[in-house]
């Protein structure tokens, strides 16, 4: 590997050729600050427009600064990150990117996780000496996303985020000059355009420019409303990574100290998501061995893959993008939508309650779960499934607002009997989980016996797009994995293309899976902390006696007492749906 | 988006073109450029179309069109009226002259009244430096336009 040698603020430093000022300062712990500029190592996200020029730094005998971003270091270069003029530099270019920014720190949803707002304080701004003309925007509210474009500061790593990791390619910076914004084509609201409501745009906008449609308000005032009862169910991938919102460290599981502060806000119910990922694997998995046998007993029509359909940002993407291939991914509903039906069904039944008196919360790491639960088709009689669903994010933010010392609360177990639930479950919060958890209990299903080990490493990883074949017993079952939707376009067009010898896909929209989702803590460019999320996940999984879907008892309870059998009669009423061809609705 | 109709030999000549360019998404400018000539102006329809054509996201299309001031999304009146703004007719009143034709048509610059008449825009310098200030309308010229003479102009064209 060809080197280069050069000083950072007097230190030597040996670097691979083509590494960045930035990157080669960060190897001697010198973080030079940075705005626009984001990477999440391992993955296909870089967005690096050298645009905000914050990372500016002094180079021995060059007249101009250079943006540490984007310069690469040339061999005896002498690098100094923090002269007088540097620092002066910096101001000026905050100060002008504060010109034209609101001051409304104090009632911004992105106050104190933001970075424009950190980076104003680290450079001790305390007034905006350029006084000039600000830009108004009209405001995008669609079900999932806010958009406040007066806060943006053409970072563009929604950009990134959106065309280049998703390829949706619903977002481009228009206009120019002091006009130029990030939008959708013909400035449509995002609601009207062919937005997934992934959410990976607000996970890396460093301003309040994006931010999740907060619910938690109309949550709280279904809690003091004497007439209703409700009841929160929690995904798993929330569990893994709420303790970042109260200084733990990403990684630490908070499962019982979540119950508890739930059960303090006074949910009348605190269930748990994973049951019904136990009982989406019951159906899924089901589906899968169906389509299995009648391939193989050469039936000609049956469509394989099968593709998971528990990532509602992912069926957006499907619905707007492979309209021919509407029959492909499994009819099951998602783990939310599961649990909404079973909870205004069987449980409403059981309270002896009408289904309009249950108000059911979920707390979710996502923000296309909020549009999820907003379909028609997962309403009965105008009356949702899920009524409302919130982020990590929001979570955090009402045991906050509680005055909850959280860090302090005791570990309570969820309610029963949709609180149950299997290691299987769990892992549905990181990318190969969902499969692993389908192969777990298929596995078994198809050969009658126990699987040799519960744990199918192979499927595990960060990686895109993987692949693994597992032996069910004589039997090899090819399985694909893909997370962010730029990885599921590939796999796709495979299929598409009649290329693909895969018997199973499981797909999520983000990347990482859920771990990483839009309603997340704010992972501010750090893949550690997917990373850490993502272990976190796998010990849990680890810590539970049943670790197969089929096994959770209140799961089979619920066959025997109300469902009958996996996608018999009454689970294709409640727990399966059907898509939509998105591709022509009328987008303006 | 069905608010127009497109001409459908406009259309199919706009899908030559992509064929021509490749469907290269590189090309976008050019394929763009020609399709104004085409239509005259690129309505969201247009871009759409675009879009298809070379593979490319229509936000990104939508970037590109608003991004250059050449492109436009609003059709040209049946009598365009572009006013020049260069230098020379700039001195000599060419602001006044604009404000009056928007006043009286009740436009703003780069927009067309609503029976589709007329459209205002401004030009930079035309090279006709001696007639300044000057405005065209179509393909006629007028010379050293003042405020007051504006309402005769536009009345020549049944305003
Ligand atoms: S985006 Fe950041 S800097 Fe702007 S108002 Fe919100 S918290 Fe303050
Ligand atoms: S939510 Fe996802 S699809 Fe929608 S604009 Fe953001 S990144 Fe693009
Ligand atoms: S919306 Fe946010 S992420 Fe996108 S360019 Fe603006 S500040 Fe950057
Ligand atoms: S971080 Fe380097 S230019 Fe923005």
């Amino acid at each position: 590997m060809e080197t280069v040698q050069l000083t950072i603020d007097n230190k030597k430093v040996e670097v691979a050729k083509g590494t960045t000022i930035l990157e080669a300062a960060k190897t001697i712990g010198v973080d030079i600050p940075t705005l626009c500029h984001m990477k999440l190592e391992d993955t296909n996200f870089e967005n690096n427009p050298g645009g905000c020029r914050v990372c500016v730094v002094e180079v021995a005998g060059r007249r101009n600064l250079a943006p540490a971003c984007k310069s690469e270091c040339t061999p005896n270069m002498e690098v100094n990150t923090h002269s007088v003029r540097v620092v002066n530099a910096r101001r000026t270019v905050m100060e002008l990117i504060l010109s034209d920014h609101p001051s409304d720190c104090l009632v911004c949803a992105k106050a104190g996780n933001c970075d424009l707002q950190d980076m104003a304080q680290t450079l001790g701004i305390r007034q905006i000496p350029f006084q000039g003309e600000k830009n108004e925007y009209k405001s995008d509210e669609s079900p999932a996303i806010i958009r406040e474009m007066e806060k943006c500061i053409m970072c563009r790593r929604c950009e990134t985020a959106c065309n280049k990791v998703q390829t949706v390619g619903v977002l481009s910076a228009i206009n120019r000059g002091f006009e130029s914004v990030v939008a959708p084509a013909f400035e449509m609201d995002l609601d009207h355009s062919n937005c997934t409501f992934c959410g990976q745009c607000v996970a890396v906008c460093p301003t309040g420019a994006l931010t999740e449609r907060d619910h938690s308000r109309e949550v709280l005032d279904a809690i003091v409303d004497p007439t209703k009862t409700v009841i929160v169910n929690t995904a798993p991938a929330v569990r893994a990574a709420l303790g970042e919102e109260f200084g733990m460290e990403a990684g630490t599981r908070v499962t019982g100290k979540m119950v508890s502060a739930l059960r303090k806000i006074g949910f009348d119910y605190v269930f748990d998501t994973d049951f019904a990922a136990d009982l989406t694997i019951m159906e899924e998995g089901t589906e899968l061995l169906g389509r299995l046998s009648k391939h193989l007993a050469g039936d000609k029509d049956v469509k394989l893959p099968i593709l998971t359909s528990c990532c509602p940002g992912w069926v957006n993407f499907f619905e707007y993008n492979f309209p021919d291939m509407l029959d492909v991914p499994s009819t099951a509903k998602s783990p939310q939508q599961m649990f909404g039906a079973i909870a205004k069904s069987y449980f409403a039944e059981k309270l002896g309650k009408k289904r309009e008196d249950l108000v059911v919360v979920s707390v979710m790491p996502c923000l296309a779960k909020k549009y999820e639960c907003s379909r028609d088709e997962f309403k009965t009689d105008g009356n949702p499934e899920v009524d409302l669903s919130i982020s990590t994010r929001e979570l955090a933010q009402m045991i906050k607002n509680y005055n909850i010392n959280f860090n302090q609360l005791e570990d309570e177990d969820f309610d029963q009997p949709l609180g149950e639930s299997t290691g299987a479950s769990v892992i549905f919060g990181t990318t190969g989980g969902v499969i692993e958890a389908a192969v777990r209990t298929a596995y078994e299903v198809h050969t009658k016996k126990e699987c040799p080990s519960v744990d199918f490493k192979e499927l595990r990883g960060m990686e895109g797009i993987r692949s693994a074949t597992i032996d069910f017993d004589g039997l090899p079952i090819n399985i694909g994995i893909a997370h962010g939707l730029g990885n599921a376009r590939k796999l796709l067009e495979d299929v598409r293309a009649g290329k693909s010898n895969f018997h199973a896909i499981e797909i999520m929209a983000c990347p990482g899976g859920c771990i990483g989702g839009g309603g997340q803590p704010y992972h501010h460019g750090k893949v550690e902390t997917l990373k850490a999320r993502q272990k976190a996940i796998y010990s849990e999984d680890e810590s539970k006696t049943l670790r197969k879907s089929h096994e959770n008892p209140f799961v089979q309870k619920l066959y025997e007492e109300f469902l009958g059998e996996p996608c018999g009669h009454k689970s294709h009423e409640l727990l399966h749906t059907h898509y939509y061809d998105k591709k022509n609705v009328d987008k303006k | 988006m069905a608010d127009i109709t497109l001409d459908a030999d406009k259309v199919e000549e706009l899908k030559a073109v992509c064929v021509k360019f490749n469907h290269d998404g590189g090309e976008l400018i050019n394929v763009l450029h020609a399709a104004q000539i085409i239509f005259g102006y690129l309505p969201a329809e247009v871009q759409v179309i675009v879009a298809e054509g070379l593979n490319v996201s229509i936000a990104h299309v939508y970037g590109v069109v608003t991004f250059y001031s050449f492109f436009t999304m609003t059709p040209k009146g049946e009598h365009p009226i572009s006013i020049c703004m260069g230098t020379a007719c700039y001195v000599r009143g060419a602001e006044k002259v604009l404000d009056e034709f928007n006043k009286l048509l009740g436009t703003k610059t780069g927009e067309t009244t609503p029976d589709g008449k007329f459209s205002v825009s401004s030009l930079r310098c035309v090279g006709a430096c001696g007639l300044a200030p000057v405005v065209t309308v179509g393909e006629k010229v007028y010379g050293r336009v003042a405020a007051a003479d504006v309402k005769g102009i536009l009345a020549e064209y049944g305003a």
